[in-house]
């Protein structure tokens, strides 16, 4: 790896922006998704349509939020509602990506931020839980999950099936009652840019990051990987990027 | 309707839509009474121990937290909690006085896990929880508003989310799809904080609104803090802004600053250093009884609270709202 000008956490805000076009609507949480969010606005996609959870929709990522129903997430925004609102507005199919995060993923895109252990109650380590996470990998067209690249986060069988990803093949989702055509669509780790194969519904390694191999990617993963005969690479942070999201995006330096 | 699945989860609340709308006709009055009291009285009155509690928005934005703090300062115990929750789920679970959770999210967001739901959780104290996402309980919510048992939603199907809670899958009659059905769920108090209120309960949102519209009517009891007690002619001048219309109040408590450290859209910021010091201190059992016996059981009131924050402090963070 030569000099390096970026830290990991740029690099994914980098890539995850990258994912997401111009005039769509995307669900954001705090943190990542917001900053990859507010990145993708002010480069390729000014028309990008924030949704916040708790009801602010629209708004101008100007300055990140640092609370999911904080007064940044509706700041010049078009509309300030309620939670009802947007998430039966991803009902209807108005939204067409959204982020969640997890402390475990499986082969199917299942995420699991509930807890770890084999025993539910009392667990071993309790998480969060659901929040939106649920709703979000539920109800929008494509998911985008973000990931620290891990063995054992990467397993065969999450220890709870949080938000369901393709559950365990084609055609489970639909049968599970979601909506059809939903799921995961990628995933964004430390070392890697993942999506999903068409048939078999499986995790599959697009494009690792700058300076990290196949092999690496394949040692911190906990499952087989699907690996394409040509595997991309990631660009790393253009200098545009950079300035952007140092300058403009994360001023204060609250996340990067 | 054929049910196809059922959740593990206890429904722990049971609703019963008759009584509620029974309670609803005998108990609420429809008559403009001055309903204006302090943190104190609200609480004495209407929070009794082993009571079903909601509080809303969640976070820390426009967090009841006067009125949580008074609720912890009077030693209320054994509540049922609904909770999606940053700060004022962390200082009930930190006090001690919850028993069971309808649970969707207990974390401080960008400052990671909660230390004192981990330690509630895997020592077991907590007696039950039962899993939901933000979605199935805000519907939740919204069947008792609309006085209907359940909601068919397209959450939580396909996971243990779904296997740990209370929902059911069912066969739709209509179209044969499987549909998650979530039971109606009534509280028996809910504490919601606003930017302002009349004396009468008539309650005005600025900024997003959350699942304040829906927790409201799903409630027994509500208890309404305000930043502003405004008059009722400016409630009739604006009445398209009346989220909550005072016949759903049972009292109104005047908290300037009620959300701290929590911040109130357009009004005030949220104050980092007061949350990064609870963060520290939730880190262990002592830490979390120094901040509580320093912030609640140290102070008498909301008032002496803030006098505690000092004005400077809050002025600063009035400050850092201004232009947003």
């Amino acid at each position: 790896m030569g000099e390096q000008t970026y830290n990991l956490t740029e690099l994914l805000i980098c890539v995850a922006a990258r994912q997401i076009p111009d005039n769509v609507t995307v669900f954001v949480g705090t943190g990542i998704p917001m900053l990859a969010a507010s990145l993708a606005q002010k480069m390729h996609a000014p028309n990008l349509m924030p949704i916040f959870e708790f009801g602010g929709v629209g708004a101008r990522l100007e300055i990140p939020p640092r609370a999911v129903g904080g007064s940044r997430t509706f700041y010049k925004a078009i509309g300030a509602y309620g939670i009802c609102e947007v998430l039966e507005t991803a009902c209807r199919g108005f939204v067409d990506y959204g982020f969640i995060g997890g402390a475990q993923i499986d082969p199917y895109g299942n995420v699991n931020s509930t807890i770890i252990g084999p025993q539910y109650y009392p667990p071993k380590i309790r998480l969060p839980g659901s929040g939106g996470g649920n709703d979000v990998g539920s109800l929008v067209w494509r998911t985008i999950i973000l990931m620290r690249h891990e063995k054992r986060r990467f397993v065969p069988k999450v220890d709870f099936v949080t938000t369901p990803g393709y559950i365990d093949g084609p055609g489970a989702r639909e049968a599970a009652g979601l909506p059809r055509g939903s799921g995961p669509y990628r995933v964004v780790s430390t070392l890697a840019l993942l999506d999903f194969d068409e048939e078999t519904k499986r995790m599959r390694l697009l494009a690792t990051h700058p300076g990290v191999t196949v092999d690496q990617v394949i040692e911190n993963t906990g499952f087989e990987l699907i690996i394409p005969d040509e595997v991309g690479v990631n660009e790393p942070p253009t200098e545009e990027e950079l300035r952007i999201l140092r300058e403009e995006v994360d001023p204060e330096r609250f996340y990067i | 309707m054929r049910i196809l699945e059922s959740g593990i989860g206890e429904l722990i609340q049971p609703p019963d839509l008759d009584a509620f709308r029974e309670w609803n006709r005998e108990r609420k009055s429809r008559a403009m009474v001055d309903k204006l009291m302090t943190e104190e009285e609200a609480i004495e009155r209407f929070v009794t121990d082993g009571c079903y509690l909601g509080t809303e928005l969640y976070g820390t934005v426009r967090a009841p937290m006067s009125l949580v703090r008074e609720l912890i300062r009077q030693g209320k115990k054994d509540l049922r909690l609904v909770g999606q929750g940053v700060l004022e789920t962390d200082l009930l679970l930190g006090a001690g006085v919850v028993s069971e959770m309808d649970l969707t999210y207990i974390g401080l967001e960008l400052y990671g896990t909660s230390q004192v739901f981990r330690r509630a959780a895997e020592s077991g104290r907590l007696k039950r929880i039962v899993e939901w996402s933000n979605g199935a309980l805000t519907w939740r919510f919204k069947a008792a508003a609309m006085g209907v048992p359940f909601l068919p939603v397209r959450v939580m199907l396909g996971s243990d989310t779904f296997k740990y809670s209370a929902a059911k899958v069912a066969e739709c009659p209509f179209t044969g799809q499987k549909v998650c059905l979530v039971p109606a769920l009534i509280l028996d108090v809910t504490l919601i904080h606003v930017h302002r209120a009349d004396r009468y309960g008539n309650a005005q949102i600025d900024g997003i609104s959350g699942f304040a519209h829906e927790i409201a009517r799903a409630s027994k009891r509500l208890i309404i803090s305000a930043e502003e007690i405004i008059d009722t002619e400016e409630i009739r001048r604006y009445p398209e802004r009346t989220i909550i219309p005072y016949f759903l109040v049972d009292a109104v408590v005047h908290a300037p600053f009620g959300s701290h450290p929590g911040e109130m859209a357009y009004m005030y910021a949220r104050d980092e250093e007061q949350l990064r010091e609870w963060v520290e201190a939730s880190k262990t059992e002592e830490g979390t009884q120094a901040y509580l016996d320093k912030y609640i059981y140290g102070v008498a009131n909301h008032q002496e609270y803030l006098e505690l924050i000092g004005e400077e402090r809050l002025e600063a963070l009035k400050a850092a709202m201004e232009g947003r």
